[in-house]
C-alpha cells in the first residue's frame, strides 16, 4: 500500500535541546498508527511540524503529497486533529463550533449540515446540539472535537493523547468511534498514548520515540519479537527504561493558574 | 472572504452572550462623564471653557471605543490559554485573513460601544452640533477602533499569558487616554505634554470626534483624518505581521 504520511530525517531544536532527533518513518494509507514514548520524547513536536503549526529546523515531509513548509493550506485542508488540550470554542454551541470549522475548511452549506448531523449522531451529541459547549463534560468535549476533525473528510486524522484523563466507559466508546470512521472511511490515523494497552488494540503499526529518536517501529508483534517481551508495556519500559520524566507545565495549566490570580484579586 | 466572516461573527456572538460584560464595559465610561462632567463642569464653565459635557461627551466616546478595542484584541491571549487559537491556526485559511476577521469584530464591538456611549449622553444633557455630524462621527469610530483593536492583537501576540496585562493598562492605556485631550482642552497643556499628545493617535480620533459632534478642532479636520488613516494603516499592518509569527510551542 502506498504511503500517506513519509518524514525523512526531520530535525528540530529548542535552544540547545534537541526535540526532535533526525527521525524517519512512514504511514502507510488507511492504517492506524500509534506513535508513542514518555513525556517529552518529542511526540507532540513532531505532530506539530506535520499540521503545521511548527516548522522544522531541517528534513523532508509529506503529507497526502503535499509538502508542509511550501504547500501549508493543502496540508491542512488533508488531515483533521483533536489536540492534547481541548480547542473548542466553550462560549459557543456545539452546533456552531461545527459551523465555524466548516465554514473555515470551505465546506458547503450541504454537505455541512448532513455531516454535522451524521458526525454528531455517531457521537451522541446531536440532541445536545444547541448546548453551550462550557455546559459539557470532559467525555463530551473530547467527543465534539473528535466529530469537528473529521467534519471536512480530512485523508489523515491525528490524536494527541486523545482518550488522556477519561473514564474507561468513556475511552472504550471513543475508540469505537475511531475505528469505525478508519474502516467507513479508510481516514488513516495518526494517535499519540499513554495507554499501552490502547495501542495493542487499536494499532496496525507502532512507533516508539525517545529523546528525539525513533528507536523502534513495526507491527505489535514485531515489537514484541524484538525486544522479547510478552505485552507492549514491558517493551516499552525495557526500550525506554523506568526513570519518570518531567515535562515544563504545559499551556492549560498556565491558563488555570493566570485564571486563578485574576480571580483572586 | 468567509473565513474573516465567520470570525467576525464569532466576536459578536461571544460579545453579545457576555451580557455583564457589556454592562460593566459601558458603566465605566458613564461614570467618568457624570463625575467628570457635573464634578468639573461648573468650574470648566466660570473660567470660559463653555458646557463641559459637550466639550467632554467626545472624549468619553474615545475613551469607551480605546478601551474595548485594546482588550478585544488582548483577547487572543484567551483563545492562546484555551485552545481555540490551535483550531484556527490548523484551518487552511491566510493568517492576514485571521487577524482582519479578528481585529474587525472587536472593532465593531467598539463602535456598537461607542453608539450606546453616545446616545446615553443625551440623557445627561450632550447637545449635538448638527444632526449631519452622526454618521461621519460613526466612521470616526470605525477607524480609530480598527486601530487599537489591531494595536491589541499586536500585544497579545507578544504575551503569552495575561500577567503583563496590568503593565499594559497602566503604561499604555491609560496614558493614551488621559494624555489624548479627552479631559481637558489641549490649548492650555504645558509645551512637554502638547508634544505627547501630538504624537498621541488618540488625541486625533477624540479632535475628529469633537469636530463632527461639537463643532469645535484643535489639530484640524483634514490633519486628525489623516493621521489616523496612516496610523491605522501602520497598526493593521503590524499586528499582521506578529501574528504570523505566532507559534504554537
Amino acid at each position: 500500500m502506498e504511503n500517506i504520511i513519509t518524514v525523512n530525517n526531520l530535525v528540530k531544536h529548542f535552544g540547545q535541546l534537541k526535540a526532535v532527533d533526525d527521525i524517519t518513518f512512514a504511514v502507510k494509507k488507511g492504517e492506524r498508527f500509534a506513535f508513542l514514548g514518555p513525556n517529552g520524547a518529542g511526540k507532540s513536536t513532531t505532530i506539530k511540524i506535520l499540521t503545521t503549526l511548527l516548522s522544522p529546523d531541517s528534513g523532508e515531509m509529506k503529507l497526502n503529497g503535499f509538502n508542509p513548509i511550501s504547500e501549508q493550506d493543502k496540508v491542512r485542508q488533508s488531515f483533521g486533529i483533536v489536540f492534547q488540550d481541548p480547542s473548542l470554542d466553550i462560549e459557543l454551541t456545539a452546533c456552531e463550533n461545527m459551523t465555524y470549522h466548516a465554514v473555515l475548511y470551505g465546506v458547503p452549506r450541504e454537505v455541512r449540515d448532513q455531516r454535522t448531523k451524521e458526525l454528531l449522531d455517531i457521537v451522541d451529541l446531536w440532541n445536545r446540539r444547541h448546548d453551550l459547549v462550557k455546559t459539557f463534560s470532559g467525555g463530551m468535549k473530547r467527543r465534539l472535537e473528535i466529530a469537528r476533525g473529521l467534519l471536512h473528510h480530512p485523508k489523515i486524522f491525528f490524536l494527541d493523547e486523545p482518550t488522556l484523563g477519561l473514564d474507561p466507559q468513556t475511552r472504550n466508546q471513543i475508540w469505537e468511534y475511531i475505528r469505525n470512521l478508519n474502516q467507513k472511511e479508510q481516514t488513516t490515523i495518526f494517535f499519540t498514548t499513554h495507554y499501552m494497552e490502547e495501542a495493542a488494540k487499536n494499532a496496525d503499526r507502532i512507533a516508539i520515540i525517545d529523546n528525539g529518536k525513533i528507536i523502534i517501529a513495526g507491527t505489535l508483534k514485531q515489537l514484541l519479537e524484538k525486544t522479547n517481551t510478552q505485552d507492549l508495556e514491558t517493551a516499552f519500559l525495557k526500550l525506554t527504561g523506568r526513570e519518570i520524566r518531567e515535562e515544563g507545565a504545559g499551556s492549560l495549566d498556565r491558563a488555570r493558574q493566570s485564571m486563578q490570580i485574576r480571580r483572586g484579586r | 472572504m468567509n473565513a474573516i466572516y465567520i470570525l467576525w461573527l464569532r466576536q459578536l456572538k461571544r460579545y453579545w452572550r457576555a451580557r455583564s460584560r457589556i454592562i460593566g464595559a459601558l458603566a465605566n465610561p458613564l461614570l467618568f462623564l457624570i463625575a467628570f462632567g457635573f464634578g468639573f463642569g461648573p468650574i470648566f464653565e466660570r473660567a470660559g471653557g463653555g458646557d463641559y459635557i459637550n466639550f467632554l461627551t467626545p472624549g468619553i466616546i474615545a475613551q469607551s471605543i480605546l478601551f474595548t478595542s485594546i482588550f478585544t484584541g488582548i483577547e487572543i491571549i484567551y483563545d492562546k490559554q484555551f485552545g481555540f487559537l490551535k483550531e484556527i491556526l490548523v484551518a487552511p485559511v491566510s493568517r492576514i485573513n485571521i487577524m482582519l476577521g479578528r481585529t474587525w469584530g472587536g472593532a465593531t464591538i467598539a463602535v456598537v460601544q461607542g453608539i450606546i456611549v453616545l446616545l446615553l449622553t443625551f440623557v445627561v444633557g450632550f447637545q449635538l452640533n448638527t444632526i449631519l455630524g452622526i454618521l461621519p462621527a460613526i466612521l470616526i469610530m470605525a477607524l480609530t477602533a480598527t486601530l487599537f483593536a489591531a494595536i491589541g492583537t499586536t500585544i497579545a501576540s507578544l504575551m503569552d499569558d495575561m500577567q503583563g496585562f496590568q503593565l499594559i493598562m497602566n503604561f499604555f492605556i491609560l496614558p493614551t487616554f488621559f494624555l489624548s485631550g479627552a479631559l481637558f482642552p489641549l490649548d492650555d497643556f504645558p509645551t512637554a505634554l502638547k508634544i505627547v499628545a501630538a504624537i498621541n493617535p488618540l488625541s486625533y480620533a477624540v479632535d475628529a470626534l469633537r469636530y463632527f459632534l461639537v463643532g469645535t478642532t484643535y489639530f484640524g479636520i483634514n490633519i486628525d483624518i489623516m493621521v489616523l488613516a496612516i496610523v491605522t494603516v501602520i497598526a493593521v499592518s503590524t499586528g499582521a505581521y506578529f501574528f504570523r509569527k505566532i507559534q504554537i510551542k
